[in-house]
């Protein structure tokens, strides 16, 4: 499957703006001061080894872990200044795709779709739900599977399940928490041409959280490099890897593989 | 830091995590109460548990309730027969299955099967992020599936302790009309003649404390259970030890205030 890159991070307004973040667990300091800005309609990597608090970053930006210090901005809202009933708002403005997918194993494909929807749209009848689960798996390609149980799918389509859970409340934000992680060449493909294929359909903006450059370069405009706990370097591929600095061309020459 | 200091280090820690898992589980109850009666209610998720916890258990609390019967029937008759006092048997069937036998029984028996359960699901839920992404949907995790499930345990473990009572006197019938001719309605007439309302009322009380207890035991561990599978297994192992430890407990307190108002 090819995948397009695609040019919409065009626009100027920042929908998620992250200004000296810290956090740390214990002794542990993960996050040293963290700034990062995402554009309206653009598809960030941020790129780093195992360990550097990729995870913990996205974590931060949904509310799941509190900073210890730093403000965070998403759709001009800013975090630490809402309570419970505003953040869960401003969740459902944000898609969050799992590294391990995270589907209700006690539900079948349709019943993981269906939840979200029923839990926070109230009054739908029968049909507008089996619409909007029908319409958020033919997205992904995953119609075929509507009755069937979580189980029985491939890590691949668990992916592409995961991803469609998040679409059906129509983010306006995708946070994608390492989408390639296990899975075979072929189908990391055509992951990160369903992330591709997303950005364009629902007009998203979204952080990637990678290790993959491959992935990192097919389907984000823009690259952050994160080691030690701070972004080393923030820009195009070409930006990002063009360079001297050590701990980057390591990375890379580790890693890449086109 | 030498040895001595470093296990110094590792007790004290150990205490600090002690009282700290105290006082979580008393900000997690509270929270239960503060959340319990505020909308939603998730009244569908509330009968689905009612069914998982009520109706699957009530095989084994037929089973177990029945055998319960015979046996204390039997191990009684003897000392009876030597005051010549067989006659009370169903009297004091009725006592001790009313009183204690039935609520006890049944709540060990449901922390065992429904509590490791609970603990068990809620953790493997926990470990494989299912909670954070209930959580990232802006679905409440503790609305949907803690206060769910206390509910459901506070409200069927009772009924099942009723169940089990009357099956348990069936039992103890089953075994006294083998030894002696008397009917079903003369039996449970002698049996209920020296249970009072107080008996009943605190029965019922006691079965509501154990069913509380279990779900929010239970809960408590699966929602913060961590370190992987072998932690959802650690977290379940707690969660049933715990549960019964004080089941017991709770027991002894409210045997004591029983007495207390009975003799006031």
């Amino acid at each position: 499957m090819e995948t397009d890159k695609i040019q919409y991070g065009n626009s100027q307004d920042p929908v998620i703006k992250i200004e000296g973040l810290y956090k740390s667990f214990d002794e542990l300091d993960v996050l040293k001061g963290v700034d990062l800005m995402l554009k309206k309609g653009e598809n960030l990597a941020v790129l780093g080894k195992s360990g550097t608090g990729k995870s913990v970053l996205i974590k931060l930006l949904v509310g799941l872990l509190k900073p210890d210090r730093g403000n965070i901005t998403i759709l001009g809202q800013q975090l630490d200044k809402l309570n419970r009933k505003e953040l869960n708002a401003l969740r459902l403005r944000i898609g969050f795709s799992f590294q391990n997918s995270a589907l209700y194993d006690s539900k079948s494909v349709y019943g993981n779709l269906s939840f979200p929807l029923t839990m926070n749209v109230k009054n739908l009848t029968k049909k507008q739900v089996d619409d909007a689960v029908e319409e958020a798996l033919d997205a992904v390609g995953l119609l075929d599977k509507i009755g069937r149980r979580t189980e029985e799918l491939s890590g691949g389509q668990r992916k592409r399940l995961g991803i469609a859970r998040t679409l059906i409340l129509k983010p306006e934000i995708m946070l994608y928490d390492e989408p390639t992680a296990g899975l075979d060449p072929v189908t990391c493909i055509e992951i990160n041409a369903l992330i591709v294929e997303m950005q364009q359909k629902y007009k998203t903006s979204s952080i990637v959280i990678t290790h993959d450059l491959t992935c990192a370069k097919t389907t984000c405009e823009r690259i952050a490099m994160l080691l030690d706990g701070k972004f080393l370097k923030t820009g195009t591929f070409e930006e990002v890897f063009e360079t001297e600095e050590e701990q980057i061309k390591q990375f890379y020459s580790y890693n890449f593989t086109l | 830091m030498n040895r001595v200091g470093a296990r110094k280090y590792l007790f004290s820690k150990k205490i600090d995590s002690y009282f700290e898992g105290i006082y979580k589980g008393y900000q997690f109850a509270l929270r239960f109460f503060k959340e319990a009666f505020t909308s939603p209610f998730h009244l569908r998720e509330i009968i689905n548990q009612c069914f998982e916890i009520g109706l699957r258990s009530l095989p084994l609390i037929t089973m177990t309730g029945f055998i319960i019967g015979i046996v204390f029937t039997k191990q009684s008759r003897p000392s009876l027969e030597n005051f010549g006092a067989v006659s009370w048997l169903p009297s004091l069937m009725g006592i001790a299955i009313a009183r204690a036998l039935g609520p006890l029984v049944t709540s060990l028996i449901c922390a065992g099967k429904v509590g490791s359960s609970i603990s068990a699901e809620l953790g493997s839920m926990k470990v494989t992020e299912q909670i954070d992404a209930m959580e990232v949907s802006a679905i409440d995790p503790f609305k949907y599936l803690v206060v769910t499930r206390v509910w459901a345990t506070s409200i069927s473990i009772p009924v099942l302790s009723f169940y089990c009572s009357c099956v348990g006197l069936l039992g103890s019938y089953y075994n006294v009309s083998t030894e002696e001719a008397t009917s079903l309605q003369v039996f449970y007439t002698n049996a209920f003649s020296n249970i009072s309302f107080l008996d009943l009322f605190s029965s019922m009380t006691k079965s509501i404390v154990f069913g509380f207890t279990i779900g929010i035991i239970s809960c408590y561990k699966g929602f913060f259970a961590s370190n992987g599978t072998s932690g959802v297994g650690k977290a379940t192992n707690q969660a049933v030890i715990l549960s019964m430890f004080l089941i017991f407990l709770e027991e002894l307190i409210i045997v004591q205030i029983v007495n207390w108002i009975r003799y006031f």
